[in-house]
């Protein structure tokens, strides 16, 4: 079990350098020099050269790869070209906008596409089954952003129910927190509980048809019971990986649920950087964004292990 | 309960086509004739501007009522469907003629070539179409083509992964060794072998990855990324209409529901193709 994470570590150490090499390598293929974009076509020539300094891109590419690389490993990012402020506070702050979205969001749908998915496994012949199934289905056919702006419409324009945007920090003022996080919350949480109830449903369906399921039931066990006890335990290993997946696909649906209703994220940052041409900016959010799922995939792989003891003997 | 359960799903998937799976088949037909027809036939030009009233609801001489350029919505949805069919085709297109002679040198190759691929796919995964989209936005300027290419290249790592899991199954046959036994090159096992046999396979993950493709480009054209204005895409229809959602709230719902009809539609054809093609539904349970 611990060469097994071992072995993941490192892939995954791996995996983190030659994503920063790909993000680094893509965002330098750019046309055009930084401290010209910053001084404008106009500056004279020594002062192009001492932003060049400033800036560290008078220097090859590989040197400059190395120095960015070796100030994220202490959460450095550097330093704006366009806004010369310092770009991981900026990451960090936004960061923490998204992680509230997506963790709460991520938990809602847990909290609906679990007991969803048990009840159209187990009353998949039935009407009520069918019908869970059909509303899933559906219902991962909605983007985030859609659900969003039809949400916007009915609750926050026609009732009034909710702010149709922006974002109040939970220290401010904690209610008006919730309340802000209410509609994002449901656009994100609710389709992504819609394709994980699909998963749910599928893992509890073949759990159900296990032996040891049937002999559980043939010793006297309530269907109810024979799944809590020998069931879930066993359907929760392919449920985790969707879990991981949903995880990545939330911070990136977060990125146009943002924009839908105006909430500072890391999602804003990146299109505010984009539209400014503040390539080192988006070249940290991205570097963030790709991290954040290379880890959550790491942690999925740990977690499996845990919960299936038999991966622990492999190896 | 659940053995006969079991049964009946077997049989049923052997005899014919589910009915899930031809309302699917249905909804793509209807977004595949809606882009067709868009060719020859609008009511209105979709760029006209002040075709009719500016947000005029639906009418008999605008179907689905005007925007607030008094341009036709009905008429933006149709020109919108072929966006959305033409950026599907050739972002699935692109995943799977990288992906699946990806997959295949992988699955036929020596044992770290194939390792190297897989984690190579790991890493790619970690970039989503959304984001490479907007970071070949921020480099090459946003248009469909860089919305294409970057959902094709995000999409790679799901054919590759599938192609090389059906390549390693298949080269365990008797057939395969068989093929190999007598002389046959690799090129000739890899297309006498083992692509009619993972065809199906990937014909199921053409129709999720189109799905998945008619999702980015929305969300890609919403936010600017997408398909440059005049051409009408579903995406952008969406974020004109949101900004006068007050007077006008019926406007987002068309392309709501257009997308939704569109990623419906090949979801539960992809589902309906898995239940015919992939062989491991049959052997569980």
């Amino acid at each position: 079990m611990l060469l097994r994470l071992l072995w993941r570590t490192v892939i995954l150490g791996l995996s983190v350098l030659l994503a920063s090499i790909a993000v680094f390598a893509f965002m330098s293929v750019l046309p055009g020099d930084p401290a010209v974009v910053a001084l404008g076509v106009n500056a004279s020539p020594q002062a192009l050269a001492d932003l060049r300094t400033e800036f560290g891109t008078d220097r090859s590419a590989v040197a400059q790869y190395v120095d960015w690389s070796a100030g994220l490993v202490h959460g450095d990012f550097g330093v704006s070209y366009v806004t010369r402020a310092a770009i991981g506070p900026q990451l960090a702050d936004r960061l923490q906008v998204t992680l509230w979205l997506v963790v709460v969001s991520m938990l809602l749908a847990v909290a609906v596409a679990v007991p969803a998915g048990i009840v159209a496994a187990v009353r998949h012949r039935r009407l009520d089954g069918a019908v869970v199934t059909g509303v899933s289905q559906l219902g991962v056919a909605v983007p985030s952003f859609v659900a969003g702006i039809l949400l916007v419409d009915v609750f926050a324009v026609r009732l009034g129910w909710f702010p149709s945007g922006g974002w109040v920090p939970p220290a401010q003022d904690p209610a008006a927190f919730v309340g802000h996080l209410v509609l994002p919350v449901l656009s994100l949480g609710l389709v992504q509980a819609a394709v994980l109830t699909r998963y749910v449903r599928s893992a509890v369906l073949d759990v159900l048809r296990e032996d040891y399921v049937r002999t559980a039931r043939a010793k006297g066990l309530s269907p109810t019971r024979a799944l809590l006890r020998h069931g879930l335990r066993n359907a929760a290993i392919p449920v985790i990986t969707v879990l991981g997946l949903q995880i990545a696909t939330l911070l990136i649906s977060a990125v146009v649920v943002e924009r839908v209703f105006v909430i500072p994220g890391l999602g804003s940052l990146l299109l505010d950087g984009v539209a400014n041409r503040d390539l080192l900016l988006v070249q940290g959010v991205v570097m963030v964004l790709v991290l954040a799922v290379l880890l959550v995939n790491y942690v999925v792989d740990v977690l499996h292990v845990v919960v299936d003891p038999r991966l622990r003997r492999a190896t | 309960m659940s053995a006969s359960a079991a049964l009946t799903r077997r049989t049923r998937s052997r005899r014919g086509w589910d009915p899930a799976a031809l309302v699917g088949a249905v909804l793509v037909s209807i977004v595949v004739v809606a882009a067709l027809v868009s060719f020859v036939w609008t009511p209105y030009d979709p760029t006209l501007v002040g075709a009719g009233p500016r947000l005029a609801g639906p009418d008999t001489s605008h179907l689905l009522g005007t925007d607030r350029l008094g341009r036709d919505v009905f008429s933006q949805l149709l020109v919108g469907a072929r966006t959305t069919v033409f950026v599907g085709v050739v972002a699935v297109g692109i995943a799977a003629a990288v992906g699946v002679p990806l997959g295949m040198v992988a699955g036929m190759g020596p044992r770290w070539l194939g390792q190297s691929v897989l984690r190579f796919n790991d890493v790619l995964l970690a970039f989503p179409a959304l984001l490479l989209a907007v970071m070949f936005g921020a480099v090459y300027g946003a248009s469909t083509l860089t919305a294409m290419i970057a959902i094709g290249i995000a999409t790679v790592p799901s054919f590759a992964r599938l192609t090389w899991s059906g390549t390693r199954q298949v080269l365990t046959t008797d057939y395969a060794m068989a093929a190999r036994l007598a002389g046959r090159g690799p090129l000739s096992i890899a297309l006498r072998h083992v692509l009619p046999n993972v065809s199906g396979l990937l014909l199921v993950q053409a129709s999720v990855g189109f799905a998945i493709a008619v999702l980015a480009e929305a969300g890609l054209s919403y936010l600017g990324f997408g398909t440059a204005p005049p051409t009408p895409s579903w995406g952008r229809m969406l974020q004109e209409a949101a900004e006068v959602a007050s007077v006008a709230p019926l406007l987002s719902v068309w392309p709501a529901a257009a997308i939704a009809v569109a990623v419906l539609g090949f979801n539960l054809l992809g589902d309906g193709l898995r239940d015919r093609f992939d062989p491991r539904l049959e052997r569980r349970s």
